[in-house]
């Protein structure tokens, strides 16, 4: 009888936020058209092969140098390894190229300048006079399209990083040839161009970015950035659903509905009990159709399905433990709400839902490990890259860990401001 | 717990859940009463009779009128057929149709062998409904008894009322009414003069000549016999409205 009534009152309150539309909207629907959008403007519905979620980023190429460098640049870029990935356009005119990115007509443009080889590897004609002369690659980015101009940036950074790599160590070869006499002075620049070729057809042979991660098995497991956004998502909007459930405590503590369940034969504990079951299975009811939508409409590839439900169970019991407490310390509709909404937002910066916080000082993700939000994203990112339910074993205890904690917090708060008594 | 279960009360606010339908209302209701299957809903069809709202059981109470609202306010305190039901001011700012069925259930619940409590402000009410009275003023009983109990205080009086129009100054006709034998009290409200007096009847004669030397139009005059509100003007000096 007891358990039957906690969840008659549990089953009760999720009829009434799945028939308040209002409520719908922000736990599933918004959540659902921000996903949408996110993946829009990442190309993720562009429908490229690829699923990375970026595709067909648009690149101007304009090659000045005569050199094997510039000419294993543009190799490269136009390699199969990133055809899906990059549209490159090679041209002749750096001002027309110019004119694409400020016209929003390409994500970025690569300026190769004339002499860069030669800067790089000394050449037997030139000698190491050249050797002085810095000559850069100029990189122009579209602001508008950070995102395709940044992947294009790191593609080219890679590709520079490899070169100096290349250009350090035939220094250091020849140097160390030079000084233990296994060369004299006048073979030093003849094994230098000779190294130089070697590293050219390093650089330039294979990409340096791919989107594959590999697995703990070993096998590789393309990476989705819907993978990101939509748990991001959820995430966030798991808080609104919380937050919606604790403030129906406060107004059925208004309304008069509270007092009345417990003038009934009806205890307390079993008001309250049946109250946390209702958020709780709400929360896990919205997360499981996000899940669901996303994997069906999308197909996104959330994870291993056991590993998804462990955490997804965990997450919602932690953002209850914070709907609880919300409830428990604010009085009124209108705190909950106000206060609510701003926790909803401030977890989702900090619980990375709207961008990646690894790039972001240490302290910040040191405090956002306080959101259930930036546990359930290291989870799920975790099971997107192919991890299992052992890998995702620490946020899952840290989630569950931290809604107990809520929960003793809130009901002792709830005991002594006397809201459930009667 | 074992009490909980005998008693059936009707909160003066609506208690109860607007997105809910009056069907499941009453059904998650009586299941905090403990019921459950079959008796669950018999008694939900029979209460949904009680009230008059079994055509509309489907609806959602936020679609329905005042009037509707308290009487599916007042089913949920009958689902589990309660040896006591307390009523606080069941018919507060509802249409007269709506409070007359209040009245009726109350009675036929109550020929039915249901005790019942009820708060109300109304003294027709009280005097429609109660075997026994109990007046309450600033938080303390100050009578209780049988209706005729209660009257018996007051038996040997009478209430004269003055009404005034809003454009004339009763006061100095209150000053002159000391004066006048058979004056046993006076209380005044907007507009209207209350009189206890022995006998009503006996006292039109000076009051209205004293008011006619005043100069003071008298709109109208009501006279009532001992009655409840008559007991409450007795006791505490004031009319009810005050």
């Amino acid at each position: 009888m007891a358990m039957r009534k906690i969840f008659q009152v549990a089953w009760k309150d999720i009829r009434l936020i799945f028939r308040d539309r209002s409520a719908l909207t922000l736990m599933l629907l918004a959540p659902f058209v921000l996903t949408i959008g996110m993946g829009a403007i990442t190309g993720r519905f562009s429908g490229s092969s690829t699923s990375s979620g970026v595709s067909d980023i648009p690149l101007v190429i304009v090659n000045d140098d005569s050199g094997q460098l510039g000419s294993a640049l543009v190799e490269m870029l136009q390699s199969e390894d990133l055809d899906a990935l990059l549209n490159p356009l090679v041209m002749t005119d750096l001002a027309a190229a110019r004119v694409m990115v400020d016209n929003d007509n390409t994500a970025a443009a690569i300026y190769i300048p004339p002499d860069f080889t030669a800067s790089i590897i000394p050449s037997s004609q030139l000698g190491a006079a050249t050797q002085e002369k810095v000559v850069q690659i100029e990189f122009y980015a579209n602001p508008t399209r950070p995102t395709s101009a940044g992947i294009v940036r790191t593609i080219l950074e890679q590709f520079l990083s490899q070169v100096e790599i290349g250009r350090i160590s035939g220094e250091v070869t020849v140097t160390q040839l030079l000084a233990n006499g296994y060369i004299n002075p006048e073979q030093a620049v003849a094994v230098g161009s000779s190294i130089g070729q070697q590293m050219v057809q390093s650089s330039g042979s294979t990409s340096s970015i791919k989107l594959i991660n590999v697995t703990e098995g070993g096998g590789p497991v393309e990476f989705d950035t819907l993978a990101y956004i939509a748990p991001g998502m959820a995430l966030m909007f798991l808080m609104y659903t919380v937050t919606y459930g604790g403030l129906s405590l406060i107004k059925e503590n208004r309304q008069g509905t509270l007092a009345r369940m417990l003038i009934s034969p009806t205890t307390s504990t079993q008001v309250l009990s049946g109250k946390v079951i209702g958020i709780f299975l709400t929360a896990v009811a919205q997360l499981l159709i996000l899940i669901g939508g996303t994997s069906l409409l999308f197909g996104l590839k959330w994870g291993d399905p056991l590993a998804v439900l462990a955490l997804l169970f965990a997450a919602a019991f932690a953002a209850t433990g914070w709907g609880m407490v919300i409830a428990a310390f604010l009085k009124t509709p209108g705190q909950v709400g106000s206060i609510g909404s701003a926790l909803m937002l401030i977890f989702g910066l900090l619980g990375g839902s709207f961008f990646d916080i690894s790039s972001l000082p240490g302290w910040v993700k040191t405090i956002s490990k306080i959101s259930p939000n930036a546990w359930g994203m290291e989870g799920f990112l975790d099971l997107a890259h192919g991890g299992s339910i052992v890998s995702v074993r620490t946020p899952v205890f840290a989630l569950l860990s931290m809604g107990a904690v809520l929960f003793c917090a809130a009901a002792f708060w709830i005991s002594r401001r006397g809201l459930a008594r009667k | 717990m074992a009490v909980k279960k005998c008693i059936g009360i009707v909160p003066q606010e609506l208690a109860l859940y607007e997105d809910l339908t009056a069907q499941e209302n009453l059904s998650f209701w009586g299941q905090m009463y403990g019921l459950s299957g079959r008796e669950l809903t018999t008694r939900t069809d029979e209460v949904l009779e009680q009230i008059g709202l079994k055509d509309k059981a489907k609806q959602r109470i936020k679609t329905y009128s005042g009037g509707m609202k308290r009487r599916v306010n007042i089913g949920v305190g009958l689902l589990h057929r309660p040896r006591l039901l307390f009523m606080d001011e069941p018919t507060v700012g509802i249409d007269p149709q709506s409070r007359r069925a209040i009245l009726d259930s109350v009675k036929e619940l109550n020929r039915q062998g249901m005790t019942v409590l009820y708060t109300t402000h109304y003294m027709e009410e009280a005097q429609e409904l109660s075997h026994r009275v109990g007046i309450i003023d600033h938080g303390e009983l100050i009578a209780l008894g049988t209706q005729s109990e209660l009257t018996h205080q007051v038996q040997e009086t009478d209430t004269l009322i003055l009404h005034f129009s809003e454009y004339e100054d009763p006061q100095p006709l209150i000053n002159a009414l000391q004066g006048i034998t058979g004056v046993q009290r006076v209380v005044s409200t907007n507009h209207e003069i209350s009189i206890v007096t022995p006998s009503a009847e006996k006292l039109i004669a000076p009051v209205v000549s004293q008011a006619d030397r005043l100069g003071i139009k008298i709109y109208s005059i009501d006279i009532r016999e001992p009655n409840l509100e008559a007991v409450f003007l007795h006791l505490t000096g004031r009319a009810l409205r005050d």
